[in-house]
Order: C-alpha cells, then sequence, then structure tokens
C-alpha cells in the first residue's frame, strides 16, 4: 500500500512538472466546451436564397417576404433565369433557389392548387434536409394563410376536417442544442483525458528506459499499474466536475437528477478508458505509436456515440455495434440524468454493461502487461 | 558462485546474440564483460536480470534461477543499464526516494552504502536528475542501484560517455563497493579498464574468447610487440601492412602496434624498409603487451 501511495505521489508530481501537461487539464476542457458547444449545433442559419419570381403579383411577393422575413434565410436576390440559378449554385453562392411559375397567382385563385420548383444545393445532406423542412414550413404557413383568404367562410358543419399537431417538446422544451450538447462534450472530455494521457504515460516510461528499471525491481504488477493509473483517474473526475459547472453555468444546462448518479457512472466508465489505454501502450514502443491507435479508437467510438448522429437513423449492424462503444453509454446516462433526471434504477442497464466492460478490460491490460520480455 | 551461467544462448530472428556463454563470477568479484559494441553484453546482462529469457541455457545469480527464482533476484541485484533510465523529471532526492520505496526500504537504511557516492551529488539534490552532467547522472544512476544494498550489482557500459577523470573516480568507487563485499559484474568496451578487474572474459559476436584474469591473459601472451611511430602515421600505418613480414598492425594511442612473423625478427629491417617507404622521423621500440593486444589477437583467430 505504501508503495502505491508513493507511486501515486511519484506520477501526480510528474503531472504537475510537466509543461505540456497543465495546459491539457485544464485549458483544453474550457476551449472544447465553450467552442463546441456554441459550433456543434444542428441549426442550419443564413441560408443564401435566391428566388426568381417570374409572376410579380400580390401572392408571389407576398411568398417571398415570407422568406425575407426568416431568420434562417438571407436573401442573395432576384435572378432571371433558372440557368442563372444553377450557375449560381455551382459557384457556391447560392444554397436555395425558388422559382415561382407565371401563372401563380391566377392558377391559386382559379385551380387552388399551385407547383413551385425548389433547388437545394445537397453537398451537404444533413443541411439540405434541414434547409427542406425549412422551407416546407415557411410554404406550409403561407398555404394556410392563403387558403384562409380564398376559402374564408365554410360552415362548422360542413367543414374541412384538419388535424392539426401541435408538438411539444419533452425534457428539452426550446430544442436548445446547447442543452443537448454540452454533456456529451463533457463526456468526450472525459474520455479523451484519460484515454490519451493514461496510454501516453506509460508508453513514455518506455521510451525513456525507466520502465525497464521498474522491471528488474520486486514491485507487483498490481501496485505498479494501480500506481500508475490512479492519478489519471482522480484527473478525469476532476474535468468531468470541472465541465459539469462549466455546463450548468456558463450555459445553463439543467441538472434535474442526482450528480452522484453520473459520479458513480463515471468512475466506473473512466477505468474502461484507463484500461484500453494501458493495453494499448503494452503493444506499442513509442507514443506516437500509442496515440495513433488510441485515436483511432476515439474517432470511430465518437461518430457512433450518438453524439453527433442519432444512433436510431444507423443501419442496423451499425446500431449493434455501437453496442461496443462506451462512450455511447455515457452520452446517454449523462443526458438522461442531467436532462431527464433519471435515477440509478433507470441507468441500471448500462451501469452494468459499463462495468463489465471495465472488468474485461482491465483483465486483458493485466494479462498482457509483462515484467519480461 | 556469485553468477553461474552454463550456454547461454539467445537468437534475435536470425542473428545470433549470444552463443553457449558459460562462465562464473565468484563471491565478492569484480568481473568484467569485455568487447567491443554488438559483442552481445546487453543481451547478457538483460537476461542475468531477468529482463529477457535465454533461448537455451541455465543461469543462477547469488544462487537464484533467473527463470524460475525471478523474483528473489529482483530483490537482491542492481542494475544500471547503459542508458541513463532515472526520471528527469523528478529531483535527485526523489528519484532516489522512489527507488529505495519501490524496493521496500529507504534511503537512511542503507545510506552507510551509498554515502561516499551520494555526498558528491548531494550538493545538488533539489535538482532536476534531466538537468545533471554525465558524471552526476551517473553517480545518481549508481545510488539509486545500490540503495536496497544488492548482493550482486550489474553495470552494462557505466562508463561509456563519461570522460577521463569521472572515469578514473567511477573505478575507485566499484573497488570501495567491493570491499564492502558487493559482486560487481561490469561490462566496458574500453581495454584499459579491463585491467582493473579481478577477471575479465573477453567476449566477440556473441561467444567468449577467453576468460582469466587480466594477467594471466596479458602473460600468455608471448608475441613480442613494438611501438612504431613516423611523422606520417597513416602513411605509416598502409606501410607496415603492406610489408611481407607483418603479422599483425593496428593503430594504439599515438603509436602503432606492430607484431613480426619472424622469430629472429631485426628492428634494423623494419627500419630500413619504412625508410625506403619514404618515412620521417622513425621510432621502433619494444613494448609490452596489454589486454587489448591480447583482444585483437584473440579476435584475429
Amino acid at each position: 500500500m505504501k508503495t502505491i501511495l508513493f507511486i501515486i505521489q511519484k506520477e501526480f508530481k510528474q503531472i504537475f512538472r510537466n509543461k505540456a501537461m497543465l495546459p491539457i487539464i485544464f485549458v483544453l476542457p474550457i476551449m472544447q466546451i465553450v467552442i463546441l458547444s456554441f459550433a456543434a449545433t444542428f441549426e442550419v442559419t443564413n441560408i443564401e436564397l435566391a428566388y426568381i419570381d417570374n409572376d410579380k403579383s400580390t401572392y408571389s411577393r407576398e411568398l417571398i417576404s415570407k422568406f425575407k422575413a426568416s431568420n434562417y434565410f438571407t436573401i442573395n436576390g432576384e435572378l432571371s433565369s433558372a440557368k442563372q440559378g444553377f450557375d449560381a449554385m455551382q459557384k457556391g453562392e447560392i444554397d436555395v433557389f425558388i422559382e415561382i411559375p407565371s401563372n401563380f397567382e391566377r392558377q391559386l385563385i382559379k385551380e387552388k392548387e399551385i407547383a413551385l420548383s425548389i433547388q437545394i444545393d445537397a453537398i451537404n445532406g444533413a443541411s439540405a434536409g434541414v434547409e427542406n423542412a425549412y422551407i416546407n414550413q415557411i410554404i406550409q404557413k403561407f398555404n394556410a394563410k392563403i387558403r384562409a383568404e380564398l376559402m374564408p367562410v365554410i360552415p362548422k358543419s360542413k367543414g374541412l376536417k384538419r388535424l392539426e399537431l401541435t408538438p411539444s417538446y419533452w425534457y428539452n422544451e426550446t430544442l436548445d442544442y446547447k442543452t443537448f450538447m454540452v454533456p456529451g462534450i463533457i463526456v468526450l472530455l472525459v474520455t479523451m483525458v484519460t484515454f490519451f494521457l493514461s496510454g501516453m504515460n506509460i508508453v513514455r516510461e518506455k521510451e525513456i528506459g525507466t520502465l525497464e528499471q521498474i522491471n528488474v525491481t520486486p514491485i507487483k504488477k498490481y501496485q505498479f499499474i494501480i500506481g500508475k493509473l490512479f492519478p489519471f483517474w482522480v484527473l478525469g473526475i476532476f474535468i468531468l466536475f470541472f465541465g459539469m459547472n462549466i455546463g450548468r453555468f456558463l450555459f445553463e444546462v439543467p441538472l434535474l437528477g442526482n450528480p452522484f448518479v453520473i459520479l458513480l457512472f463515471a468512475s466506473i466508465y473512466i477505468l474502461v478508458f484507463l484500461g484500453m489505454g494501458f493495453l494499448i501502450s503494452n503493444f506499442t514502443d513509442t507514443q506516437q505509436q500509442a496515440m495513433f491507435i488510441a485515436w483511432f479508437f476515439v474517432v470511430i467510438f465518437i461518430l457512433m456515440s450518438g453524439l453527433f448522429t442519432p444512433i436510431e437513423s444507423m443501419p442496423s449492424w451499425a446500431q449493434k455495434l455501437t453496442e461496443f462503444n462506451p462512450i455511447r453509454y455515457f452520452i446517454e446516462v449523462i443526458r438522461m440524468v442531467m436532462l431527464k433526471g433519471s435515477g440509478f434504477q433507470d441507468i441500471l442497464p448500462q451501469l452494468i454493461k459499463i462495468t463489465v466492460y471495465a472488468i474485461v478490460m482491465n483483465i486483458l491490460a493485466v494479462v498482457s502487461y509483462r515484467k519480461v520480455s | 558462485m556469485s553468477i553461474k551461467t552454463t550456454n547461454i544462448s539467445k537468437l534475435f530472428g536470425k542473428t545470433e546474440a549470444l552463443k553457449n556463454i558459460s562462465f562464473n563470477v565468484k563471491e565478492n568479484e569484480l568481473f568484467g564483460i569485455i568487447g567491443p559494441d554488438g559483442a552481445g553484453k546487453t543481451t547478457l546482462f538483460r537476461i542475468l536480470t531477468t529482463l529477457l529469457f535465454a533461448d537455451k541455457g541455465t543461469a543462477s545469480v547469488a544462487n537464484f534461477d533467473v527463470v524460475k527464482e525471478y523474483i528473489d533476484i529482483r530483490n537482491h541485484v542492481g542494475y544500471m543499464p547503459g542508458k541513463f533510465s532515472l526520471y528527469q523529471d523528478l529531483t535527485i532526492e526523489e528519484n532516489l526516494e522512489f527507488f529505495a520505496t519501490i524496493f521496500g526500504t529507504t534511503v537512511k537504511e542503507n545510506y552507510d552504502l551509498i554515502k561516499d557516492i551520494y555526498v558528491q551529488i548531494e550538493p545538488f539534490k533539489k535538482r532536476r536528475a534531466g538537468a545533471l552532467s554525465g558524471g552526476m547522472k551517473q553517480k545518481l544512476a549508481l545510488c539509486c542501484a545500490l540503495i536496497h544494498k544488492p548482493k550482486v550489482l550489474f553495470l552494462d557500459e557505466p562508463t561509456t560517455g563519461v570522460d577521463a577523470v569521472s572515469r578514473q573516480e567511477f573505478w575507485q568507487m566499484l573497488k570501495k563497493l567491493q570491499k564492502k563485499g558487493i559482486t560487481i559484474l561490469v561490462s566496458t568496451p574500453y581495454m584499459d579498464e579491463a585491467e582493473l578487474c579481478d577477471r575479465i572474459a573477453l567476449i566477440d559476436k556473441g561467444e567468449i574468447l577467453n576468460i582469466d584474469t587480466p594477467q594471466n591473459i596479458i602473460n600468455k601472451f608471448d608475441k613480442q610487440i613494438y611501438n612504431v611511430s613516423a611523422k606520417k602515421t597513416y602513411k605509416l600505418l598502409t606501410d607496415l601492412k603492406d610489408y611481407q613480414h607483418n603479422y599483425s598492425v593496428f593503430p594504439f594511442g599515438e603509436f602503432i602496434h606492430y607484431i613480426d612473423k619472424r622469430k629472429d625478427f631485426n628492428k634494423s629491417d623494419l627500419y630500413n624498409y619504412l625508410e625506403k617507404k619514404g618515412n620521417e622521423n622513425i621510432i621502433i621500440t619494444k613494448t609490452k603487451a596489454s589486454v587489448e593486444d591480447a583482444f585483437m589477437d584473440l579476435m584475429k583467430t
């Protein structure tokens, strides 16, 4: 026990003496939370919109003005032909253009029906989908208004049967992206700091030759491993605490549940990545190799974590793969607890899975660590 | 026996790093492993310090088997690798304390053993190891290897890259440690250091060429060596190599060591030959053989 405490003490000394380490621990989390939370939103704004108004009627102008009034669109200008529109899109000057046919108003009044042509730049599929939804919304509203004007009085008995949907968004009423993103980004921070630092730390001892010096001593495997990894566990918990406070006070992300549930989950979750980092360092000889392998896993884990793209929209084989993604579980848990107020009972399935994961990873790491080559 | 190895062999891929190495080191002996770079010295040390398994053969250190009783060995040996491998970002004091702790002891307990060495670096004990000079790093590494009072001390090329004065000091320290009852196995590429050991093993390309006391090795060397010098050393060297009666020629410090094939060698014959070749200020004198001469001769055969 004394040996373990001494190694822990030595690790902390080294961490705080390493000039590159302190910024990683303190500055990186703040930067990432602040920058990512503001930047990583799914909202598409400043959509460059152009239009071709072949009708130049009251209705057509009204439709255009609806777009002008929207916060999402910036009116790029009026075009004279569709060809001009395609050219502008090719150059990347506009994202969307609408062509209003010449008989727009007349048809609307006479036939109660008219087709509009809308061209969307779909080079980024995700934003094209969102843009389409915005445009539809505006046209729907316009439609409803015109309908009311054109068919003013309809007796109730004969009344048009219409279903109206009024969604109410639970757990995040205003669909605030920051509320949604910040908890996930805290998870990423905790993951990256513990995974990268623990993995690199042991390889570093290999690189500078101290591991060999340690290996000739009678120190026990478990003493060395616990002594090496515990400081990074503490760091991980610290980053979690730090990140959650930034989230609470800077972004006003709600914390409905019990923070100790998150703490409990995190303390096991970090063990998964410490074990993984240790495992990688057993099979690599330089920090560079360790870093590349760690990156490989982190990128896959992040992309398949449900942070940026919902897991539900992945193909079923990919959904099955995410079962092996520890980041996915922590993101689920932290969102559930912070936004929904879930308790211990609710996160139990995730907690069990992550515990099994942690045990497996650490057994693999300990078994593969050899003091003799 | 403090160290006992029998037919140790080690392969790295197709390279034979060690071939049937057998030797014994007596209790309290200062034993030198002498050989050029790549001879297999470090591999041998790594096997004896339980960091590497041999492919064939057995070895024991302090009467413990290196494979079966490796845990006991780790408690009883000190190892100073060739490359400085202490924590550069910890101070002298912290490094020493760290190694004392993981050996389950304290600095105080074995202070008498390291005292002579430690006092020399003590004024800098708050300095980080990375900021020390080569000689001081070496002293610190020695202290760390001694802090648990080992029975056997392994020093892998401890003087490589250290200046002449520090080297001399270092060997004096080793002699003192020997008096305190520690068996020392030291490797070095420097032949002049070989003569300071009790016994030496000459090793080249993974094979032991000879094991004996330095004096015996020199005594057994029966050929007469001549120191030859002239104004232009390089020209002299090539001329000597061209000389039909030469047995061996190699540079040795400021001279060239020359051995003739003939029993009835006459200095003036060689003098005349060299003068004819256009060498100036030629001096030829008899000299005593050193370990290096013996080693060069062994490597030839």
